[in-house]
């Protein structure tokens, strides 16, 4: 089988995301990556190196520079004549585009798999994680998006593909792109891909004191910072920050939970943590049942108290 | 201009769901079922472009079991103007429900579709992109913002660094975000005058689509479940665990 992995990056550098959907493609077969964007060469170069890749299409093109759906699809349907399967990561441009493609090719999607267990079988998570689903598709071709969580990492380095150029209709003149506010990480891991998480819940009040109380212990920790639906609703941290079924999926070595009740929604974005640390007031929080340390106080009492003697 | 709306029936999102023993699926009887709620704000942004002059016309559209009729009840007490029930009792994948959304849409002609981004059951992220891709339309996903602006709308959305803002000619399709709006609970006079609003009653077939599912269900199971751990006393037990644990 001829896979083809779509490439998420920011016209300068290729994202993690990535390298988990290379691992989840070669249990398929042979590996081709697709770069599209604007001066993105540098981009199609680091592909290039990825262990495993025999192929990088690289399409440079104005129309392609922020990823717009209704220009990337018909692109990759376009590739889709000599491949068997397109795969991309279970990102919000995974999730825009994939389902695009998979319409215009007539297949059906297999959404967030966890897991590949033969050619045409995979498993993917429904109900907020709450069961788990083993699908066979009978499509002829594969549409599929990755959880980033479930597959390991392929080696950056190591391979030396070639590199095509190709092209496509570029611009459908459906859409453009007006702009974006994205938010700057400064020295703090990224979410997804942090060993820890510290996130906080509806308990923090406002802003600031989400900033006076998670920041600290987050920053001690060199962690990332996640936060509850409740938490960024109320204005506290932005959407990114958001953990969940709806919202991003995370597994680092530590999760610590700080004023996070445990909703089935916030758990289904957490609970593949190796250790999760909950910190509430309420000992019947159901964020206990699934905590391996949990530790019943007043989170601002406890946390500061802990950054301290960290 | 007139609006479209689709609404599913699932799971209400504060049920946890049992997986069949059988491993067939999860277990659905005697479950408190509602309107999905990304859909709810999908209906309430429809609501909004109306109150705003924006829009004519709302038509809310369910495929789906018999009962089904109640979410689309639900949507016209909240302000939907009328409604279509596609009744079936199989389970529709995305592609098919979008292709029969694709042929209500014909018939309908609306300028915009508003769908939520993620039905809490299936968890599939798809129909509002498939449909987009069959009606040959822009896409405007996972909205926080939407403004109509002549033959244009601007669609704020969440992404996973932040937001970004597209605009997209119309006719366009939008699926909706948590931060969009807050859905309004619907009063009990609207309720009752929902009774009366017109509900449309059709079948797949009458739209000639094939719902055959492509994927096949080989198995649902639960996933491995964590067990609780220990709770601590204190703040100095948690950081000497920490420390065990090598985390610092
Ligand atoms: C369609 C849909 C999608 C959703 N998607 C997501 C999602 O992706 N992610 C998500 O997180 N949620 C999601 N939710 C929301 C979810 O159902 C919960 O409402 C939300 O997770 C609750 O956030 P919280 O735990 O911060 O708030 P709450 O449930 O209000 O919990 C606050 C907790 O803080 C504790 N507390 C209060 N004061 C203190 C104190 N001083 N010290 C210590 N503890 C304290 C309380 O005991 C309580 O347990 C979704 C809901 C819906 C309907
Ligand atoms: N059976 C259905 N009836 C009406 N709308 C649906 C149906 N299935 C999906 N949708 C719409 O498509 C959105 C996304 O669903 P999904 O792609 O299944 O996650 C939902 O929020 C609904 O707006």
């Amino acid at each position: 089988m001829k896979t083809l992995v779509w490439v998420e990056h920011d016209n300068a550098a290729m994202s993690d995301a990535t390298l988990a959907v290379v691992t989840a493609a070669s249990r398929l077969g042979e590996v081709h990556l697709l770069v599209a964007g604007s001066g993105c060469r540098a981009v199609a170069e680091e592909a290039a190196k990825v262990a495993g890749v025999g192929k990088v299409h690289l399409a440079d093109d104005a129309a392609y520079a922020n990823a717009l759906a209704e220009n990337i699809a018909p692109l990759v349907v376009d590739l889709m004549g000599h491949h068997d399967a397109f795969l991309a990561p279970a990102t919000t441009t995974g999730k825009n585009i994939a389902p695009r493609v998979a319409a215009l090719l007539d297949v059906m999607q297999i959404s967030d798999i966890l897991s590949v267990e033969g050619d045409k079988t995979f498993t993917r998570p429904i109900y907020a994680g709450n069961a788990i689903a083993t699908v066979e598709s009978t499509d002829e071709k594969l549409v599929i998006t990755v959880r980033g969580t479930s597959f390991e990492k392929a080696g950056a380095e190591g391979g030396s593909a070639e590199i095509e150029d190709v092209s496509g209709a570029g611009d459908s003149g459906l859409s453009s792109f007006v702009g974006a506010e994205i938010a700057e990480g400064g020295d703090r891991p990224e979410l997804t891909s942090a060993n820890i998480v510290v996130s906080g819940g509806r308990a923090l009040k406002d802003a600031e004191t989400f900033e006076q109380y998670i920041m600290p212990l987050a920053d001690k920790l060199g962690a990332g910072v996640g936060a509850s639906r409740a938490a960024v609703d109320a204005g506290y941290v932005p959407n990114d920050y958001q953990v969940g079924q709806t919202g991003k999926i995370v597994a680092p070595e530590v999760y610590i939970a700080i004023g996070i009740s445990g909703a089935i929604q916030h758990l289904a974005g957490m609970k593949d943590s190796k250790t999760i640390i909950a910190i509430n007031k309420d000992e019947d929080a159901p964020i206990f049942q699934v905590a391996d340390i949990g530790l019943v106080a007043d989170l601002f009492k406890a946390v500061p108290e802990l950054t301290d003697k960290l | 201009m007139k609006i479209l709306v689709p609404v599913k029936r699932v799971i209400d999102y504060n049920v946890k769901p049992r997986v069949k023993s059988d491993g067939s699926g999860v277990d659905l009887a005697n479950v408190k079922m509602s309107m999905n709620p990304f859909d709810e704000i999908a209906v309430e942004e429809a609501i909004r472009l109306k109150e705003a002059g924006k829009a004519e016309e709302i038509v809310a559209v369910s495929i789906g079991p018999a009962k089904a009729q109640e979410t689309l009840r639900t949507a016209l007490a909240m302000g939907a103007d009328r409604a279509i029930l596609i009744e079936t009792d199989e389970d529709v994948e995305p592609l098919a429900v979008a292709k029969i959304l694709k042929a209500v849409a014909e018939a309908e002609e609306p300028g915009m579709v508003i769908l939520g981004k993620q039905a809490i059951d299936d968890d599939s992220n798809q129909t509002g992109q498939m449909l987009a891709a069959l009606m040959g339309r822009p896409q405007g996903t996972f909205a926080s913002k939407v403004e109509i602006d002549g033959d244009a709308v601007s669609v704020t959305r969440e992404v996973d660094g932040g937001l970004e803002t597209v605009k997209l000619t119309l006719p366009a399709i939008v699926t909706t975000d948590l931060r969009l709006n807050e859905p309004r609970y619907a009063s009990l006079p609207n309720i009752m005058k929902a009774k009366k609003k017109p509900l449309d009653s059709k079948t797949p077939a009458d739209y000639g689509v094939d719902i055959a599912p492509r994927l096949k269900t080989l198995n649902v199971s639960e996933p491995p479940v964590r067990q609780a751990g220990v709770k601590v006393e204190d703040v100095d037990a948690l950081v000497a665990k920490l420390k065990d644990m090598g985390v610092v």
